[in-house]
């Protein structure tokens, strides 16, 4: 593979480069590394960097921006005419693009040469029965503009990489002998290769920027196409929610936001009664003994994947709440009828978030001082009631925005409602029907055979965008909230 | 608490009726209720850890089964006329008998073992040929083709029995539970039964499970979680090798070197976001940057490791910042004082003095990415057989592969009940892995972590 081996030059180049560096500030030197400015290894490195580091940024830089340019030429050579009803130019330029590894893939077998590759009159027929011989899967008949686009597509993409080749090499190459001349006992080397690092470390630390901007814009652009695609009235104000491949779909988020708030509020149910007792029952009551066992294990919750809270949803509590609450059931009753239901996804999404509310609240109250403790206990109040009436009021802003942490968790949550909740999409407040969720319905939009050009696949861009804002709020108005509010001891 | 000294206890004190240690009504009321709050307090903790223990046993009894397979011991006749009419071995000829020709040997040896051990049937071979899985033909289609000089004897094997028999060995299956089962019958459960009396069809553990490939819907008893584990095992490395170093890096910018500015508080206020960004939005991410855009293989190990080093990278840049702060300020001090420079100093002396905390947050970090499941199943790495290990270390990244939790899911959402257990038996091998990476940590933060 080429990119394997330019990185291997450049890697030998580098180290290349050290020893040459090193060994001619040492020359420069006479051989006293005392009369350099910096140490020998500076002058090494300093030509190492120099070589790598333009060249690898160019080299990043030519993978990304390449198929963007490849593809705005390629696609704008078809015609309008060669993309059929009903169908995109993104699908043709999807086609494309197999026809042209198709024909790499020929060639790499041998039953295919290159100049009968790129010869633009050829037999479409015969071209095609060769890929198929090739093993190359190919969805339709290839066309003469899909053939002749293909072959664009291909020439581009090779002289592209040949270029970038030839191109990131002179980089590496002007840069090692720039450095190089430089290299002089006056030289302050290390300086300048510390100004390099402090860089590259700046680099490192914008990734977190470059993640969230690749969020939101990777979403933004494809909620745009799904904006122009289907009314965002209906997205938002809708109250249906059915999608139909063949068009004419009702894609409304509100029943979705129903389902998944409906989950949430039981799970918090669950999880906040018995998170914030166990947490005031730890800081408060427990023995260090007793402490230094329960804390931890209830911290396990946590650490465990979430699959394994959808599997114990979906094959132990559901049909134990089914055979309780079931037709035939030991209570009787006949109010369940399946094991998918909003009660067991809420129950068991409760279970997960004991730990993250305990844990939260447990910090906060120990960090409520213990002169208020001694003032209250002193006047004569019990431990219970100095509990409710002085820790808790003390701690609430940071309870609250524990409560609210763990809500963004609820909301964003994946596996256990994709395997417990079911799939059905209505406004219901029977806790024992089956309900669906923002996250199922991005995972079940977005798995299997996608065609990005569909509203009911891009939908699940806009309720990704939407979710992504809702926990954001969510996470932002709960710090506010804990600034604001926080009492300050000293 | 103004209520008690304006309260009706105070003025009765004036006339003390009786002695101090009765305590009145109010008092009784008081400690009635200190005592519920305390047992509200207990009764979560109990709640709590009740649910472990629930979760716990049900993971261990649900899944031990998985470990566990049936066996049936054959001695199989290779007959030369089915095998290699030609008779001059050729291995292309052996290759042109397709696993249906092995069927026949298979169910005649069954009978001749049937017969042996004098078990009375009215089932044809066929039918009783039923009773072994579908991957029995398999693998001995496999054993002739790597050994065609076997051809004409008889060998002695070991095959996997179908997933309903091997329920009713573990007791899943019943025999009312099969009364509307097509792929059983009563009859071959009575032949089952006097087998395992004789001996030759036993319970046994099967590595297979641990180490071999995923298998079609149609036999649960072959499949296994080994490639998958292959699949989990690249992404880790690829996380490993980009959010260490990337997060190390980033780290040592903020904690060490970042001036207050707009810059830096951009960069801290994205990641405290990104650590609780939902995971399936990176799976989002992933999809629409990686797949759509750079037009990276679907489901291949090295997307998934990218999307995962994105998720990990907060947790990462978070617990190693904590541990560059512990390092105390004095060390930077004495190392500039004797002339380093800044890099120097930290690079020198403030990592290696907190490398143990890195190291730490590394593996819980990776253990959180070994376990999550939701950002997988966008980039497509399930509804993925993953039925061949990968070829080589390049295809490894490449090449389309499964992961452990991806599998889990996979087998969960399959309609044969025998996927169930596979499913339970992948969570205790995943738990295993959470586990030990789990305590590695520990012992390396008790061991190497310093405290000045």
């Amino acid at each position: 593979m080429a990119l394997s081996w330019i990185l291997l030059t450049l890697l030998a180049l580098a180290v290349l480069g050290y020893f040459a560096g090193r060994s001619r500030a040492l020359a420069s030197a006479e051989g006293d590394a005392r009369a350099l400015h910096s140490l020998p290894s500076y002058y090494g490195y300093n030509v190492a960097l120099t070589a790598l580091v333009p060249a690898l940024g160019l080299l990043i830089l030519w993978l990304l921006v390449q198929p963007l340019i490849v593809n705005n030429t390629v696609s704008g050579m078809i015609p309008d005419t060669a993309i059929a009803e009903g169908s995109d130019r993104g699908l043709v330029m999807s086609e494309v693009r197999r026809v042209a590894y198709g024909l790499d893939g020929a060639i790499a077998s041998g039953l295919l040469s290159e100049v009968q590759a790129r010869n633009a009159d050829a037999d479409i027929e015969a071209l095609t029965q060769s890929l198929k011989d090739a093993g190359q899967v190919l969805t339709q008949d290839i066309s003469k503009p899909i053939l002749l686009a293909a072959q664009k597509y291909r020439s581009m993409t090779s002289t592209g990489s040949t270029a970038m080749q030839i191109m990131v090499l002179v980089v590496a190459l002007l840069g090692a002998a720039f450095a190089y001349i430089r290299t002089h006992r006056e030289f302050r080397a290390r300086n300048v290769v510390e100004q390099g690092i402090l860089a590259l470390l700046l680099l490192a630390a914008s990734i977190a920027i470059l993640t969230t901007v690749g969020i939101v814009l990777s979403m933004l652009f494809e909620t745009m196409n799904f904006f122009q695609l289907h009314s965002w009235k209906d997205f938002f104000f809708g109250s249906t929610w059915a999608p139909n491949f063949r068009g004419g779909s009702e894609l409304s988020i509100l029943p979705l936001l129903w389902g998944t708030l409906y989950i949430s509020v039981i799970a918090l149910l669950v999880a906040v009664p018995i998170g914030l007792f166990a947490a005031i029952y730890l800081s408060e009551y427990a023995t260090g003994a007793t402490r230094s066992i329960a804390k931890p294990l209830l911290e396990i919750l946590a650490g465990i994947p979430t699959i394994v809270y959808g599997l114990f949803a979906l094959l132990t509590v559901g049909p134990a709440l089914v055979s309780l609450f079931g037709d035939g059931g030991a209570l009787g009753l006949g109010w369940m009828a399946s094991s998918n239901a909003v009660l067991t996804a809420g129950l068991v999404m409760g279970i997960m978030l004991i730990p993250f509310v305990s844990s939260l609240s447990d910090d906060i109250i120990n960090a409520v001082p213990q002169s208020m403790r001694d003032g209250s206990l002193g006047l004569g109040a019990t431990k219970s009631e100095t509990v409710r009436q002085v820790v808790l009021p003390a701690a609430l802003p940071g309870i609250v925005g524990a409560i609210l942490l763990a809500a963004s968790r609820a909301i964003g949550e994946t596996m256990i409602v994709v395997m417990a909740a079911g799939a059905i999409a209505k406004f219901s407040g029977n806790p024992f029907e089956a309900m669906t969720t923002i996250t199922t319905r991005i995972v079940s939009q977005l798995t299997g055979d996608t065609d990005f050009a569909s509203p009911e696949t891009l939908v699940a861009f806009a309720l990704g965008l939407t979710l992504f804002v809702i926990t954001l709020g969510l996470n932002i108005f709960a710090l506010y909230i804990v600034r604001k509010y926080r009492e300050q001891y000293e | 608490m103004t209520d008690i000294s304006q309260s009706p206890g105070a003025s009765s004190a004036a006339k003390p009726k009786g002695s101090l240690f009765d305590k009145d009504a109010r008092t009784k009321r008081r400690n009635a209720a200190e005592g519920r709050f305390k047992l509200y307090g207990i009764a979560a903790i109990g709640i709590g850890l009740l649910m472990l223990i629930v979760l716990v046993t049900n993971i261990v009894t649900a899944g031990t089964g998985a470990f566990q397979q049936s066996f049936l011991e054959l001695n199989v006749e290779l007959k030369e006329d089915k095998l290699d009419k030609k008779g001059n071995r050729n291995i292309e000829d052996i290759k042109k008998v397709s696993t249906f020709g092995y069927a026949p040997l298979i169910a005649s040896a069954l009978e001749s073992e049937v017969q042996k051990l004098g078990i009375q049937t009215d089932l044809k071979p066929k039918e009783m040929g039923k009773i072994l899985s579908k991957a029995a033909q398999a693998e001995l289609r496999n054993y002739v083709i790597a050994n065609p000089d076997e051809i004409g004897k008889t060998v002695s094997f070991r095959f996997l029995v179908n997933s309903r028999v091997d329920g009713y060995m573990k007791g899943r299956v019943t025999r009312e539970s099969i009364a509307n089962d097509k792929s059983i019958s009563v009859a071959q459960l009575d032949v089952v039964d006097q087998l395992r009396d004789s001996g030759v069809l036993y319970k046994a553990f099967n590595p297979d499970f641990i180490f071999g490939s995923d298998a079609s819907d149609q036999r649960p008893e072959a499949a296994g979680i080994g490639v998958s584990m292959l699949g989990s095992l690249f992404m880790m490395f690829v996380v490993l090798a980009l959010a260490l170093p990337i997060g190390v890096a980033a780290s040592i910018y903020l904690e060490e070197f970042a001036p207050q500015n707009r810059l830096t508080d951009i960069i801290e206020v994205n990641i405290s976001n990104l650590a609780a960004v939902p995971s399936i939005v990176f799976g989002i991410l992933g999809l629409a940057v990686f797949i759509n855009y750079m037009h990276l293989p679907t489901s291949a190990p090295l997307v998934g490791g990218l999307v995962l080093t994105l998720m990990t990278l907060p947790t990462i840049i978070i617990s190693t910042r904590a541990s560059l702060k512990a390092v105390p300020p004095s060390i930077r001090d004495a190392a500039l004082g004797v002339g380093a420079s800044k890099m120097q100093s930290v690079f020198h002396h403030v990592l290696p003095l907190a490398a143990p905390g890195i190291l730490t947050g590394t593996i819980i970090g990776l253990a959180q990415a070994l376990g999550e499941t939701a950002p997988l199943l966008l980039i497509g790495m399930v509804g993925f057989i993953a039925s061949n290990p990968p070829d080589g270390i390049v295809a490894g990244f490449l090449s389309p592969n499964s992961a452990m939790p991806a599998q889990i899911y996979e087998w969960s959402k399959r309609a044969d009940p025998a996927f169930y257990e596979r499913a339970w038996g992948g969570i205790i091998i995943l738990l295993i892995f959470l586990v030990t990476m789990n305590t590695i940590a520990v012992i390396l933060r008790r061991r190497f972590e310093r405290r000045w």
